[in-house]
């Protein structure tokens, strides 16, 4: 545990920082998912996921690209860390491409969604009698949520992107990058079960 | 990480540096592939449940231990984050408990 001294972590304060708020972001998100939990428990009967999404064609291959840019930016923090900042730019950039491509996709589900009737506060429609408002709305909030968390990401690892590619970023700050995509990939997890798959 | 003078040594001496990345890359493909079949594969309902959100849980840990390093950190910077999730618990099972009452009293 603790032997003393000044730094009882270890670590540089920007790291310590980012886990403090990736700890309150995940308690966010916990309440999210457990607000969904109860309201289908309670909300009726739940539609199947794979009438409205595609799982193996859309939403299997998203779970994949941001585990590949989890593993992507997990290279990049490895190569700052060595000093070799030109490996570090291009796993970063593979890292956001990663990213768009998740958003893209989301997107794409959002669209197909809605063009079946999902509205915020239920369905419209024909074919919208019998299912729960609660269903698209918990959809749009949570994956909206997370959504915006990924978008966030993206706009910090460019800003990463670019500063290393002039030399200007320091691996610590990569690495404090790196916890945050890594958080957004770990949340993901949960909302793929969740919310596309039990 | 040894800068920091943390808790456990980082693997690596032996193979390339990204030896770990790689394989916790691959077993989360492969958790997320086992995931997928799962959903196809037509269980009983509550080990169905069950089931997926114990390979969710796994790819969590790895991703926090290996992705994160959380593994190689200070036992007291791992405490400090891993505790708290016992709210989460909490508040979870709190909220069930009144979930399913409501959901016996509509049947």
């Amino acid at each position: 545990m603790w032997g003393g001294g000044e730094s009882p972590f270890a670590v540089p304060w920007s790291k310590l920082m980012m886990w403090l708020f990736l700890l309150s972001d995940a308690f966010t998100f916990a309440a999210l998912l457990t607000g969904y939990a109860a309201m289908r428990l309670t909300g009726g009967t739940w539609p199947a996921q794979g009438d409205f999404f595609n799982i193996t064609t859309v939403v299997g291959p998203m779970t994949f690209i941001l585990i590949c840019s989890s593993a992507t930016m997990a290279v990049a923090v490895g190569s700052a860390r060595r000093g070799d900042l030109r490996t570090a730019a291009r796993f970063l950039a593979l890292t956001v491409l990663g990213g768009l491509l998740f958003l893209g996709m989301q997107a794409f589900e959002w669209a197909g969604f809605i063009r079946e009737g999902a509205r915020l506060t239920g369905f419209v429609g024909e074919g919208a009698a019998g299912i729960p408002r609660a269903f698209p709305a918990t959809f749009f909030v949570i994956t909206g949520f997370h959504g915006s968390h990924v978008t966030s990401g993206v706009i910090y690892l460019l800003v990463k992107f670019f500063q290393t590619r002039r030399g200007r970023a320091s691996a610590e700050s990569i690495e404090v990058a790196g916890l945050y995509w890594h958080f957004v990939d770990l949340v993901w997890v949960f909302i793929f079960t969740l919310l596309y798959l039990v | 990480m040894a800068e920091h003078g943390g808790g456990v040594a980082e693997p690596g001496e032996s193979g390339a540096w990204y030896r770990t990345y790689v394989v916790t890359w691959v077993w989360l493909l492969l958790i997320t592939a086992l995931e997928i079949g799962v959903f196809f594969g037509g269980l009983a309902r509550a080990l169905f449940v069950s089931l997926l959100v114990i390979l969710a849980l796994l790819k969590a840990v790895l991703i926090a231990a290996y992705f994160m390093h959380l593994r190689y950190e200070r036992l007291n910077l791992i405490y400090t984050i891993a505790l708290p999730l016992i709210l989460i618990l909490l508040l979870f099972l709190g909220v069930a408990r009144d979930a399913v009452n409501v959901f016996d009293l509509r049947r």
